[in-house]
């Protein structure tokens, strides 16, 4: 039987931003500030099927982060319905967030502290046994090629590939049955981000964990995910596997999807990141 | 344009900068002008309070006042932290999607500034007594510090309401939490008697519980009475908190929820 592990039914949101070129007298404080609404997930719907690795890909500011804040409840969707493994997100919400864990593109840690007093916090954050965790957490370290001698060390002094497969560590040590992976190895070295992506596909196998993965690099999507979708102006604007994406769009691979189904340069979108 | 013109040019760049920043909060400038002016008033308090100690008990009575100040600004500093310190480290986002109920790591955040708190207010009680050479031969500073102990449940009712201030607006919120202790110490016998408080402001007094631990610390500490005899206060702290713990975690919940929808919780705000 397939068990769906994640299934968004029509998710909206909307935020309103300051509109800077209607901006109301200083001085006239009563007066509300023009504001301009901004859709950034436009009635998304899929289902993730347990065990997949399933990727979102689109250009900046397509909606994707806002998607996987909306999945982690870290917002909450004007309309619509999201279930992971059954459970509503926002109703619920700490039964959600057990099973769950996320690693973001920017490593966010306390970053005076050591690797070890991070992972210590998290563990206790997620209801573990500190000693279980910091063993589990070492093993996923070494595995990544994290040398021990670095785990007691401020993190600000780790390169962020370091810190970045120390974060991969504190998502994967609680064992999250639902991993979500925004942009994990945006500015990995080569190396590093082989090491991620061969880990992932380890934690796939060996722990049937289902994965939902935001990236801008075609190739890694085409490796690791099962499932494809393409996202623009908070839509979805393509569903499917690698090869029937290629397929349909008679493209040589997903960058070239990536054009047709956006209308975006992949390059001129990744320098747009780097800047 | 010469060197100087393009110095002054740039030095009124800053000025300029600092108005248009200062314009688009102009919110928050009157909440300092009230926070200003609560201090001023303070100050100027101290010098209305005809009441007549002198001595040691005038010593003793101004750094009971210092020494709550002190203390209460440890505790709003670290609940005010609470969500400014992990926006500021980028952490927000993990901590508040780790399956732990916002009771449980406001209580822990709760815990710990207590502990610090009382820590850091019985060192600077030690290096001032023996500072100033007082003798507290007859103080009983055990009770003096359970009667701070159970004013913090009230304390940290307010220090929720501290706390939600940066989930509220990420850029001001975190300075704007003295605004509630100005406010709270204003209104109680901090450096001196309510009743030099102007009428209207003497209600607000009886309800603060500041008001009620300064006094049964004060007696505990100048009177050198036990806690059988300042149990009325402790009453009222417990009633107090018993109140505000509940409506500090409402409103805290109600501030997630607002920046949940908003999206207020990211890292950038």
């Amino acid at each position: 039987m397939t068990i769906t592990a994640l299934h968004v039914v029509d998710a909206y949101k909307t935020f309103f931003e300051d509109d800077d070129e209607q901006q109301r007298p200083w001085w006239r404080v009563w007066e509300k500030k023009a504001r301009r609404l901004v859709t950034a997930v436009d009635h998304v719907s899929f289902s993730v099927k347990r065990g997949d690795i399933y990727g979102i890909l689109g250009p900046n500011g397509s909606g994707k982060s806002t998607l996987i804040r909306l999945i982690s409840t870290l917002l909450i969707p004007d309309s619509g319905k999201i279930l992971v493994f059954g459970q509503d997100v926002q109703k619920d919400v700490l039964a959600v967030r057990q099973v769950m864990n996320r690693v973001s593109v920017d490593a966010a840690f306390f970053k005076k502290l050591s690797a070890l007093e991070n992972l210590n916090y998290a563990a206790r954050l997620y209801g573990m046994d500190p000693v279980q965790a910091r063993k589990r957490a070492g093993e996923i370290m070494v595995r990544m090629g994290l040398e021990a001698k670095k785990w007691g060390s401020p993190l600000e002094n780790l390169s962020r590939g370091q810190q970045q497969k120390v974060a991969i560590a504190r998502a994967l040590m609680t064992s999250p049955r639902l991993i979500l992976l925004d942009e994990p190895t945006t500015g990995l070295d080569p190396q590093s981000k082989r090491d991620v992506q061969d880990f992932i596909l380890e934690v796939q196998s060996a722990q049937g964990a289902t994965v939902i993965l935001t990236s801008h690099d075609m190739a890694e999507s085409e490796r690791l995910c099962q499932q494809i979708a393409f996202i623009k102006d908070g839509k979805f604007v393509a569903e499917g596997t690698p090869t029937q994406l290629k397929t349909r769009y008679a493209a040589k691979d997903l960058e070239d999807v990536f054009f047709k189904v956006t209308g975006k340069n992949l390059k001129s979108d990744l320098e747009e990141v780097a800047e | 344009m010469s060197f100087v013109a393009r110095q002054l040019s740039a030095t009124y760049g800053f000025v300029e900068r600092n108005w248009a920043l200062t314009r688009r909060y102009i919110g928050w400038e009157v909440v300092w002008l009230v926070y200003g002016t609560v201090s001023t008033l303070t100050i100027g308090l101290i010098g209305a309070d005809s009441q007549g100690l002198a001595g040691q008990e005038r010593v003793l009575y101004l750094l009971i006042g210092a020494l709550l100040w002190s203390y209460l600004s440890v505790l709003f500093q670290i609940m005010g932290e609470t969500v400014a310190w992990e926006r500021w480290e980028g952490t927000i986002e993990y901590t508040f999607m780790a399956p732990v109920h916002r009771f449980t790591y406001l209580s822990g955040q709760g815990l710990f500034a207590v502990t610090y708190g009382m820590i850091r207010t019985a060192l600077i009680l030690g290096i001032t007594v023996l500072w100033f050479d007082l003798d507290m031969s007859h103080a009983n500073l055990l009770g003096g510090f359970v009667v701070l102990a159970v004013a913090s449940v009230s304390f940290l009712g307010l220090g929720l309401v501290a706390a939600v201030l940066p989930l509220l607006s990420p850029e001001r919120g975190p300075q704007a939490t003295h605004i509630i202790q100005g406010l709270l110490l204003l209104c109680s016998s901090v450096y001196y008697q309510v009743t030099v408080l102007p009428g209207w402001l003497q209600p607000f007094a009886k309800l603060n519980p500041a008001t009620y631990a300064l006094d049964a610390i004060r007696a505990t500490w100048i009177g050198g009475v036990g806690l059988a005899e300042v149990w009325p206060a402790m009453v009222k702290l417990l009633l107090t908190g018993a109140v505000l713990v509940p409506i500090g975690l409402l409103i805290f919940q109600a501030g997630e929820r607002y920046a949940l929808r908003t999206g207020k919780l990211k890292r950038n705000g």
